[in-house]
């Protein structure tokens, strides 16, 4: 079969909210389900300043580990409410999601991923986007296990694990510096 | 495209990576705003598991009739040379990417946007907002009517000018393939200064710039071009025997 050759990638750049804003984005779920929490977090710069024109999209299983999607080979699940999918700009260099926990997905190799979130984040000043996952630290077992978090050094596993607050928890994204986020290649 | 469940292993649809001679940097040192931005250090490799070669199926409920003709907002007509912009979103083994949202944005014919921290002294058309939304049709095909953005400046260095743009995001079917990026138009003369541009690998900009298209300018009415916009394919597994063709 003939391979086409993909379409670059662009940088965002300062006016993303005219093309990417929808109303209500940052809504996984609605904000009155049961179980809803909040993944927030700030965006820093390799100055330490926090970044006011980023937008975080996340991506990740439902409470039950499944996917509402036909490449799901145990099929597409529905969980009601819930869409899998947020978005949200960081005006004030922090980005929030109003989601359910998600679930333990399988890893493909017989054992079970941890609870986890795929995120992408774009910005003014990055040519393509940037993609890690945010973990939580209340699944330390389950984390423990996690084929990926497996692979990381101790100092690396840090930047991934988001702690719980009063309403859901928080993951700082740090694009450089001595606490540089891991960022991975997909 | 669909796996199947063999055991406890997964046989999952993969996505084939574009050669790093061949992608956008995440850096680069001519476009100034990289330099505390882009990430130092180098990426981890991650193999494609459910999360990744799953992704949003966002729909109809996204787009409403309006969404496709930027023309014709706040009341009125906007000001510029007006054009018909569509393409094919296809994936790298040239199939379709049917019923994909595919969102655009742009600077209005003066090279202004209706953003608050864009404030040159250019004109702002109080009947252009500059946002766009369709999705892709069972062939792939997405079509909208806009104007021609004009270019704009910008402080990344002296006398520095933005070629004239259009900005896309898309979501394709999974995570793997989310792209954005921006369309340029053939010949633009200020190509050569613009490191936003010169950062894509030469061997890839001209899948950057669109095609005019004489085929689909209407008569009285609209100018056309044509850009195609390739994702990421699946990356084929050639079938095996039942004992050694699981993969995960
Ligand atoms: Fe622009």
């Amino acid at each position: 079969m003939t391979q086409l050759q993909t379409t670059p990638s662009a940088t965002v750049g300062p006016y993303l909210a005219i093309g990417l804003t929808w109303e209500g984005g940052e809504f996984a779920v609605p904000a009155d389900t049961p179980g809803a929490i909040w993944l927030r977090g700030t965006v820093f710069d390799g100055n330490g300043d926090p970044v006011p024109d980023a937008m975080v999209e996340t991506w990740q299983a439902d409470p039950d580990g499944r996917f509402d999607h036909p490449d799901d080979p145990r099929g597409a699940a529905r969980y009601p409410g819930f869409t899998g999918f947020g978005r949200s700009h960081t005006d004030s260099g922090e980005y929030a999601v109003c989601t359910l926990k998600p679930g333990r997905v399988p890893d493909g190799e017989g054992g079970l991923q941890a609870p986890h979130v795929d995120v992408s984040l774009f910005a003014r000043g990055l040519l393509d986007r940037v993609v890690t996952r945010i973990y939580f630290a209340d699944e330390a077992e389950a984390n423990a296990q996690d084929v990926v978090l497996r692979g990381l050094t101790e100092e690396q596993r840090r930047t991934l694990v988001a702690e719980p607050t009063d309403d859901g928890y928080r993951l700082d994204i740090h694009l450089q510096g001595e606490r540089e986020t891991v960022f991975f290649a997909v | 495209m669909t796996g199947t469940t063999s055991g406890s292993r997964l046989d999952l649809p993969r996505y084939a990576r574009t050669d790093a001679g061949l992608r956008t940097p995440l850096g680069y040192d001519d476009y100034r705003s990289t330099g505390l931005r882009a990430p130092l250090r180098t990426p981890v490799d991650l193999p494609h598991r459910l999360t990744e070669v799953t992704g949003p199926l966002l729909g109809e409920d996204r787009v409403t009739a309006t969404d496709a003709d930027l023309t014709k907002r706040l009341g009125g007509e906007a000001q510029g040379q007006r054009i018909i912009v569509h393409g094919r979103v296809l994936d790298s083994d040239g199939r379709p990417v049917p019923d994909t949202l595919v969102e655009v944005w742009q600077a209005n014919a003066a090279g202004r946007y209706r953003h608050v921290v864009d404030n040159w002294p250019a004109p702002l058309d109080p009947h252009f907002d500059g946002l766009g939304r369709v999705m892709t049709d069972d062939q792939g095909r997405y079509e909208f009517t806009t104007i021609r953005p004009g270019a704009y400046p910008w402080g990344n260095h002296h006398n520095a000018w933005r070629p004239a743009h259009i900005h896309f995001s898309l979501f394709g079917r999974a995570f793997t393939q989310r792209l954005v990026t921006q369309m340029y138009f053939p010949d633009d003369p200020l190509f050569f200064q613009d490191p936003i541009f010169n950062a894509i690998p030469e061997g890839a900009r001209h899948l950057a710039i669109s095609r005019f298209d004489y085929e689909r300018t209407v008569p009285d009415w609209a100018l056309g071009f044509q850009w195609d916009i390739v994702l990421r394919g699946a990356e084929q597994t050639p079938f095996e025997t039942e004992d050694d063709g699981d993969v995960a």
